[in-house]
């Protein structure tokens, strides 16, 4: 029998052809990877390739892993001494959990916009300049190019370009999340990390995100995590289910959707469990 | 209504009443000697000559120049060594020491420092600095109001900066931002008026401490800005002049008073304020 929810799922997932992930170049390839916090062990043995310029994303139940899985492709355990990850985290031949990896580095290719909007305490101007300041030293013309450049991209500019001095803090959290955006793609990375970008906005911001998440897969490899299933069925070219730290089912969305191979999966998406 | 409803509502009456009368017990004190203080304090506080006349001899008339100047002097340098100090350590405990011994232990010793006596401080500065150069000066009395400061400003830095969230933090070094430049450019930012309202409180704290200078300062009965030598202040200006016998000295006591009070006063409200902008 099929849900209301599922058959709204079924219809959001857009007819598109979507080639097989195999054939595609990886971005990312995951091997093996084990991630502890503490004695509790969060994943269990992933492997799966994130492929360049396409929107991947992990679903699953609370606490099946997946933001812990979005964590370590940025290193963002790091600051934890208590957290460790076993195994491979590969982008372009190098393995990004290996110790002597400048974390700084990866971070500088590998942005993160996380759940709850975090605009840096001061102007809006400064939000974005301050990232890349940290790896470019520009001149007053090229920073201003640069910050027009990344908030036109979120699509802010034209909400912000008269009060750019103001506060970051001072716009409402659909504008502070594509503040946020702005700041991770100003520094010019390979892939964006989105941990559950759109879980504290409303409908019409939540809109916005998805559709410029859309427009940016051209230039970057997107992996979005998302408690919500339609969302990932809009916006994502494949999705990977996970459950109790593993990855039970992985592949292009529209299979995933309509016709997954496991029955955890189904289960999942059509709403009997979760 | 109900009978758990109706007991509620009892309860509601009976707590707000007493709170309400705390409020009032609180106030009254309060009311009473800022009204005894500037009763008495108001006439030398409106004179000129308080700010420009040197502390006079029995009988003679002066004002409190050299003490008001001696006191800015020993709360500029106490809380200039102070602060520096405090706002370093706070920062370790905040942002490095969250939860490893050496961080609990001086959190707690911190604790111990800011609840210590004030009269300890001046003799702890006495006996390792006075004793030894066997003059009382200026430096020793702006040293124990540093002591004094330290443990204040630790405190409000730790708390401010643990107000800080951490996914700002997360943010930040995830744009691959090294640690200290997070610390300077993004939570000390975040935490700005918070560690600036801390200064200011203990700026507060430091303006009325008279046994430190006892022991350290001293006085000085004559115009010095000289910190290797004694140096006159309010506090000890007050405390000698209140004990004295002269009616004079017991007007410009009462004058000093009033000024320190609204200096505080002053600061207080700077801080609220700063507080309430970032709000």
């Amino acid at each position: 029998m099929e849900t209301a929810a599922n058959r709204l799922i079924r219809t959001t997932v857009r007819a598109r052809a979507t080639p097989a992930l195999h054939d595609l170049k990886p971005k990312l390839q995951v091997r093996g990877l084990n991630f502890f916090y503490g004695a509790y062990q969060a994943l269990r043995n992933i492997t799966l390739d994130i492929p360049e310029h396409k929107v991947t994303a992990f679903i699953g139940p609370s606490g099946c892993g997946k933001s812990t899985l979005l964590r370590t492709f940025n290193r963002m355990y790091s600051l934890y001494p208590e957290q460790r990850a076993e195994g491979e985290v590969v982008i372009d031949g190098q393995n990004l959990l290996a110790r002597d990896r400048d974390v700084s580095l990866i971070r500088a290719r590998i942005g993160m916009v996380f759940q709850k909007p975090t605009p840096f305490p001061m102007s809006i101007y400064d939000n974005i300049s301050f990232g890349v300041r940290l790896y470019e030293r520009l001149s007053k013309r090229e920073m201003d190019d640069r910050v027009e450049q990344a908030l036109t991209r979120a699509g802010l500019w034209q909400e912000v370009r008269s009060k750019l001095d103001q506060s970051g803090t001072s716009l409402s959290g659909g504008q502070q999340q594509r503040l946020c955006i702005a700041r991770c793609i100003a520094i010019q990375p390979e892939v964006l990390l989105l941990d559950e970008p759109c879980s504290a906005l409303d409908p019409i911001s939540t809109a916005r995100i998805e559709e410029l998440i859309h427009q940016l897969k051209s230039d970057y490899t997107v992996v979005i995590v998302t408690h919500n299933m339609q969302q990932a069925a809009r916006v994502s070219d494949f999705t990977a289910y996970m459950y109790l730290g593993e990855l039970i089912e992985y592949g292009a969305t529209d299979s995933i959707f309509i016709k997954p191979q496991r029955k955890e999966t189904e289960d999942y998406i059509t709403g009997r469990f979760g | 209504m109900n009978a758990i409803y109706r007991a509620r509502k009892r309860t509601n009456v009976i707590l707000l009443t007493i709170s309400g009368l705390a409020v009032l017990f609180g106030l009254f004190w309060l009311a009473w000697i800022l009204g005894t203080l500037f009763y008495e304090g108001g006439h030398a506080l409106v004179r000129a000559t308080l700010y420009y006349q040197m502390t006079p001899p029995p009988g003679a008339d002066g004002g409190l120049a050299n003490a008001i100047v001696g006191s800015a002097l020993l709360i500029t340098v106490g809380t200039l060594l102070g602060t520096p100090i405090g706002i370093l350590a706070g920062t370790y405990l905040a942002e490095f020491g969250k939860r490893n011994r050496l961080a609990n232990a001086t959190r707690f010793l911190n604790d111990v420092l800011l609840a210590a006596p004030s009269i300890v401080i001046g003799l702890f500065v006495y006996s390792i600095y006075v004793a030894q150069v066997r003059h009382f000066s200026g430096w020793a009395g702006a040293l124990a109001l540093a002591l004094i400061v330290i443990p204040v400003v630790v405190r409000t830095t730790d708390d401010m900066l643990k107000l800080v969230p951490n996914s700002l933090r997360e943010a930040t070094a995830a744009l691959g931002c090294p640690a200290w430049k997070m610390i300077l450019f993004v939570t000390y930012r975040a935490a700005r008026t918070g560690i600036v309202t801390g200064v200011l409180l203990a700026v507060a704290r430091v303006s009325g401490e008279t046994a430190p200078l006892l022991f350290t300062a001293l006085n000085n009965q004559f115009w010095s800005v000289n910190l290797n030598a004694p140096m006159s202040n309010l506090p000890t200006v007050i405390f000698q002049f209140a004990m004295s016998p002269y009616q004079d000295w017991h007007r410009l006591a009462w004058g000093g008073a009033a000024l320190i009070t609204l200096t505080v006063l002053a600061l207080n409200i700077v801080a609220r304020s700063l507080f309430r902008r970032t709000d």
